[in-house]
């Protein structure tokens, strides 16, 4: 295997990953490090991370490979396939120009504007396909079967849906909950079908990338901002019933908290998603880094039972992140209740 | 792509395929869900009410009929009661009307019987008076055959006649 450059900083990362979820697995980090043949914390890392293919398993036909799509203001927009970037031993070439250096695409020295269609991107559609499949056939139900007792997907989702309107979205999105219920029932099914899906073997890690976070985050940001009203506003910048010399303080305290409240929901989904596939990787990993079979059906059966609270911290996070959403906009169209 | 710097590309399909999504989904899906479900909390809800009412209408309707009934019962009694109280006074006035017509059939009877026997007395009487007269003529017829007799007749009725 090649000199990683970025081992270093991924492998901090790792440790910094596990030590913020509080699992300690030291042990399996410092020896998969020192175990030659297997560098299982590149691998895991590079499990989680996105890529430009999909990586099924090892050989001709276990990879995917996937669109590339990048705008440079020298070339424009240029679409080929990713296959393009590898050699028939899976060595990384330069492709007309274009250079793929540890998944970013140069051209010459210049980075370019990356807009492929990666792993990531893939699961996404995938995510997307799979929401409006579930959910036009429940759709579909809720007309057919009008009047009458639900039946097939529809029964299954319609408690979902009731669930979260009723017990997470109306309680705390304030008095204009239904206007925001379209919004945060996507929310909600996006995040929950992404963690699913994500789950599933060989898929990517949708809802435990930074990026995919952190637009959703952002879009709870611009909708909470939006439609703050002028109670919400006037918390911020001149917070009423405190003495006048600490209301500065408060407006400086106010404003770093209109940041920290997304920021915090997007690091809590991508740190528990993310946390929860290395975890998984790792215990898988176990075998491979002791060569026993013992070791092998142990951390087999561990991994049965981490991933059972995997799928729990799917609805959990995917359930959080939609509760802390409608507190957030509730909190700015709530109604003047205490002075 | 590092872990924790997301990527360009990501976030932009994030975004594009996310709002596509929702503005699919709800137009598609939030739609006519949330609407079925509302029209079936509102049916539910509905049936419900309606149940309550239909007992409560039972409950007064129960409660009428009980008062009617006690009404009628209380009626009932009434009319018992002067039945009754006619029965009895019919009775009575029955037994009056009988003995006042008994005692005046007594009455006329006995008026009646006081007439015959007033007249049966005068019969008597006079029957008494011409067998006394027929005898009285047999005696006289007998004794005033001489005049001494007749003298010492006619003296003695002299002597009552004083005497009277």
């Amino acid at each position: 295997m090649t000199a990683f450059p970025n081992k270093n900083v991924l492998f901090r990362n790792f440790i910094i990953i596990l030590l913020f979820i509080g699992i300690s697995t030291p042990s399996v980090a410092a020896q998969s490090d020192k175990e030659e043949g297997v560098n299982v914390s590149e691998v895991i890392i590079h499990h989680v991370l996105d890529d430009h293919v999909w990586h099924f398993f090892d050989g001709h036909y276990g990879t995917l490979y996937l669109p590339i799509i990048v705008y440079s203001a020298e070339r424009g927009l240029e679409v080929f396939s990713s296959a393009n970037f590898y050699d028939e031993h899976h060595n990384l070439i330069p492709y007309n120009g274009y250079k793929l250096e540890h998944s970013h695409i140069y051209l010459g020295e210049e980075q370019v504007l990356d807009l492929s269609i990666t792993k990531n991107v893939a699961m996404l559609i995938i995510t997307a396909v799979v929401l409006l499949l579930v959910f036009g056939a429940a759709a579909k139900g809720a007309k057919r079967n009008a009047g009458k007792a639900p039946k097939g997907i529809q029964s299954f989702i319609e408690p979902i849906i009731l669930f979260v309107a009723d017990e997470v979205v109306r309680p705390n999105a304030g008095p204009k909950a239904d206007r925001f219920l379209p919004y945060l029932l996507t929310l909600f099914f996006f995040i929950l079908f992404g963690n699913l899906l994500g789950l599933l073997p060989g898929a990517g890690n949708l809802t435990g990338n930074i990026a995919v976070t952190m637009t959703l985050a952002a879009f709870t940001f611009v909708i909470t901002n939006l439609s703050g009203n002028k109670n919400y506003w006037s918390h911020i910048f001149w917070t009423p019933g405190v003495p006048l010399v600490l209301r500065p303080i408060l407006l400086m305290v106010e404003i770093i908290g209109i940041f920290t409240k997304p920021i915090a929901l997007f690091i809590r989904l991508f740190a528990a998603m993310t946390a929860g596939h290395i975890v998984l990787l790792s215990i898988m990993s176990l075998t491979f880094i002791f060569h026993s079979w013992i070791v092998g059906f142990g951390s087999s059966i561990l991994v049965l039972f981490i991933s059972l609270i995997e799928l729990l911290v799917a609805g959990i996070q995917a359930y959080v992140f939609t509760l802390f959403s409608s507190l957030y906009i509730g909190l700015a169209t709530a109604e003047d209740e205490h002075h | 792509m590092d872990l924790l710097t997301p990527g360009v590309g990501l976030i932009f399909w994030q975004a594009l395929i996310f709002l596509v999504l929702l503005f699919v989904l709800s137009k598609m899906a939030w739609k006519p869900l949330l609407n079925s479900l509302k029209e079936r909390e509102e049916t539910i809800q509905g049936s419900l009410d309606a149940a309550d009412k239909a007992r409560q209408q039972m409950a007064s309707m129960q409660a009428d009929s009980e008062a009617l009934l006690k009404e009628a019962r209380e009626e009932r009694d009434k009319i018992l009661r002067t039945a009754q109280e006619a029965a009895n006074r019919m009775n009575e006035e029955a037994r009056n009307d009988a003995k006042k017509s008994a005692d005046k059939i007594i009455e006329d009877a006995k008026s009646v019987i006081q007439t015959e026997k007033q007249a049966a007395l005068r019969d008597i009487k006079e029957q008494v008076a011409l067998f006394s007269l027929e005898v009285a003529e047999k005696l006289m017829r007998k004794n005033l055959s001489d005049d001494k007799a007749q003298k010492e007749l006619t003296n003695r009725f002299v002597d009552e006649l004083k005497l009277n």
